[in-house]
């Protein structure tokens, strides 16, 4: 039954004119495929994601130009900080791996595990976010602010920081509360493997900018 | 079968009730008509706030009554300031820039055109597409109601250049809550165009019909998924850039604003910040951004040319494609150029210098491809084709003044002059509004099924072409003689001579756009009461002519569409539609 729905799902995806004439049914007959076989929902999120590194490159950008514009920079983070992003590197780290296990489960239609691991992520994706905002506001409490820094150094380090992980951060809000919407879809039986997979792609987008984030703002500023 | 309920949901039906129908439509052709009719708009706002500046530059004590209606602070019994001239100047630049040439040929035609002539029933996300332009009308308001808020329109131009943008309402009127609804509105602008760009380049690659493989897309489509691939990159990085001056403005940060700076006897609470990282951020936007304006009138005028000599263009579908692929690509390491005189060192302007005059070679095989293919050609000179040959002369004529700019030690004397005005003008303005009219002319019998009236488009191109070049080309001269932008009266002893010269300018411009009104009188008239368009009017071969017009709703009613030849298989009178079946056409 569910093989059937997947089937009328490609036949409706691909043109209207193809309800009409339900006996082709197959994306070749009355399509050109798609350069690289990739279907239009995972198409999208690749030129999402091309589109979102350009942005994340010019944060990242306006924050090498301060710095090398800025000798005097304060670098706020001692052991403690370090090791918290450390633990945050990890944690989202873990949810590729763990996300992947529900991209893995849902192709193989096991459902149960499935819904399993896409709770496993966005419980690991909380975490981190609960990490961060701790460094936030311990930062906050020790008196920096996106114009000041407490140090006497340049007011940029607050800048960047506050802005490149903010941005960051509100992916991952974004990507828990996307899973959790996917995993109601998937759950009704509205959404399908492909739901998961193009989710998985952003989530291990995500994942990846943090791999520039945290040597450039945290190990780049630790004393 | 909840599965197949959610992808009807996407995969619509013709919707019922006037709202879904022409409101918040989910169809591409609607949504193409909405940008188009949004860009009209724009187009004639943006025209009326140059009349009031040109006014003002011929006869520098004028006063314009209606001007002070609108601005009591700005224009005080209708004279205008200083500041508010910079005002109009900005606002101008903004309206025409962003909502006019940015969004009328690539998300107005684009979006009608694109998905027909791959031989789909719609884009690939139509209610993406619905968002894109609901958000573009949203930030085109927000832009709008400076002009009506206390603060009233900022003057910082529309590069926004910091720190002038960035300090806030100290730097003069409009900076405080002007500019910030500058700063929203163009980074809400920026989230539409990447939808837009999104859905353009998910739809080229993973809904063409069978046979339409990539080498036999219309050059026209191919113009707007490069565009669609150069906006995407582009705005990508203007998002940030009016991020980062919102939170310098809102936020308290200085990434844009140096230490000590001082501005009407105040030292401003900042420091350690560099306006030089604002005009890289924003050119590294802005010079892809003037392509991303002009290479959907490339695809334009490509695409009209062959249908009106009846041959196809010289070098095929390849050449002018590939020359399309490397200005997008160039495009993006020439951005320095505009910032010859920002006090960037030196060594960078001559970096940035040879990658712009290499992006020349493209733009040049671009323009020989056109020229060569009119050669011993028997040229049709119907509307669109007189628009698609004012589009060659303006853009050849204003990227000869482009060697100028290029070269850094020109540049110097040049760059703050009104050459650079008359330049940019020439290039990303009218050629991009004649490509534009070129392809509303041209499209126009497809879009709402009755044809344009000949005489009037021929009368309204043959006052556009001269005025255009009385208006553009003067302003290379005064430029020249010294005459400074962005000075609201040149009455100084060196540019009092010039005043001469400025009110030919103006009253070429206000003729010029005087003459735009017979267009607009042309459009809404043929709109109801035109002959009614048979459905390949021009005899075109590509997709769009092979539907009625106007297209169904699902463009092709329920025909599957098989394509077998490329764009431009023309032979003189002789030309095979590119779903001629191969044996009807050894028939024929």
């Amino acid at each position: 039954m569910l093989s059937d729905q997947r089937s009328d799902l490609k036949g409706g995806d691909v043109n209207v004119t193809q309800s009409a004439i339900p006996s082709l049914g197959q994306h070749e007959v009355l399509m050109e495929a798609s350069p690289y076989g990739i279907e239009k929902k995972k198409l999208g999120m690749w030129v999402f994601i091309v589109s979102d590194a350009c942005t994340f490159g010019a944060f990242l950008f306006a924050y090498g130009y301060m710095r090398v514009g800025n000798p005097v920079w304060g670098t706020p983070f001692g052991v403690g900080s370090v090791v918290n992003g450390v633990v945050m590197t990890a944690v989202l780290l873990s949810s590729s791996f763990t996300m992947l296990a529900a991209v893995r489960a849902s192709q193989t239609g096991a459902k149960p595990s499935t819904k399993k691991w896409l709770g496993i992520t966005m419980l690991l994706g909380t975490i981190f976010a609960a990490l961060h905002l701790k460094e936030w506001f311990s930062l906050i409490g020790e008196g920096w602010r996106l114009f000041y820094n407490p140090t006497g150094g340049a007011a940029q380090f607050g800048a960047t920081f506050f802005s490149v992980t903010g941005l960051h951060l509100t992916h991952v809000v974004t990507g828990v509360i996307a899973l959790a919407f996917i995993a109601r879809g998937y759950n009704l039986g509205r959404y399908d493997e492909s739901h998961v997979e193009t989710a998985g792609l952003y989530w291990h987008f995500v994942d990846l900018v943090w791999m520039f984030v945290f040597p450039l703002m945290y190990l780049m500023n630790a004393h | 079968m909840p599965a197949t309920s959610a992808h009807a949901a996407v995969h619509h039906g013709p919707p019922q009730g006037f709202i879904r129908k022409y409101v918040f439509s989910v169809d591409h052709k609607v949504i193409g008509i909405q940008y188009t009719t949004l860009s009209v708009v724009a187009a004639f706002i943006g025209m009326a706030l140059s009349w009031a500046f040109r006014i003002h530059l011929g006869w520098p004590d004028a006063h314009i009554p209606l001007l002070g209606m609108l601005s009591k602070n700005g224009a005080p019994g209708g004279l205008m300031t200083p500041e508010y001239y910079l005002s109009l100047v900005t606002m101008h630049g903004t309206i025409m820039a962003f909502f006019v040439l940015t969004a009328a040929p690539m998300a107005g035609y684009g979006n009608y055109m694109l998905p027909i002539q791959v031989g789909a029933a719609d884009m690939a996300f139509p209610r993406l597409n619905m968002a894109s332009f609901w958000v573009t009308f949203v930030g085109f308001l927000l832009a709008c109601a400076t002009f009506f808020i206390p603060d009233g329109p900022p003057l910082s131009g529309w590069t926004a250049y910091a720190p002038l943008s960035a300090v806030g309402e100290v730097a003069g009127p409009g900076q405080g809550w002007g500019q910030n609804l500058w700063g929203l509105s163009i980074a809400i602008f920026c989230v539409a165009s990447l939808l837009g760009a999104l859905n353009f380049i998910v739809t080229t690659l993973d809904l063409r019909t069978k046979g339409m493989t990539m080498s036999r897309l219309p050059i026209s489509t191919w113009a707007w998924f490069i565009n669609a691939w150069v906006s995407l990159l582009a705005f990508a990085v203007l998002l940030p850039t009016c991020l980062l001056l919102v939170l310098d403005r809102l936020g308290g940060t200085s990434f844009f604003i140096p230490g000590g700076l001082v501005i009407n006897d105040q030292m401003q609470p900042h420091s350690g910040g560099s306006p030089l990282l604002f005009q890289h951020l924003f050119w590294f936007f802005g010079h892809p951004e003037v392509y991303i304006i002009i290479l959907p009138a490339f695809g334009i005028v490509s695409h009209i040319i062959p249908t009106f000599i009846r041959k196809p263009l010289v070098g095929g579908w390849k050449v002018i494609t590939w020359a399309m692929v490397a200005i997008g690509t160039l495009s993006f390491i020439v951005w320095g150029h505009h910032m010859f005189v920002s006090g960037m060192s030196p060594y960078m302007a001559m970096v940035f210098s040879v990658p712009t005059l290499f992006i020349t070679i493209p733009s040049v095989i671009a323009t020989m491809v056109w020229l060569f293919s009119l050669y011993r050609a028997n040229i049709r000179f119907d509307t669109p084709m007189l628009f698609s040959l004012g589009f060659i002369s303006l853009f050849i004529t204003g990227g000869i003044g482009g060697f100028f700019l290029a070269q850094p030690s020109t540049d110097s004397y040049l760059h703050a002059t009104t050459f650079v005005v008359g330049h940019f003008h020439f290039t990303m303005g009218l050629s991009a509004i004649f490509g534009a009219f070129a392809g509303f002319y041209y499209w126009f019998p497809k879009m709402f099924g009755r044809m344009m009236n000949e005489k009037l488009g021929k009368v309204h191109f043959w006052l556009s072409f001269p005025l255009v070049y009385c208006v553009f080309m003067t302003m290379h001269l005064t430029g020249f003689a010294g005459a400074v932008r962005r000075y609201s009266a040149l009455v100084d002893d060196f540019m009092a001579p010039l005043i001469p010269t400025n009110r030919f300018i103006s009253v070429a411009a206000l003729l010029l756009g005087a003459t735009q009104f017979i267009f607009l009188f042309n459009a809404i008239w043929s709109r109801f009461r035109g002959p009614e368009a048979p459905n390949n009017p021009w005899g075109g071969t590509t997709l769009e002519w092979d539907t009625t017009s106007p297209p169904p709703f699902d463009n092709f009613g329920g025909r599957q569409i098989t394509v077998y030849h490329g764009p431009m298989e023309y032979d003189g009178e002789a030309s095979v539609m590119q779903t001629a079946p191969p044996a009807a056409v050894a028939g024929t």
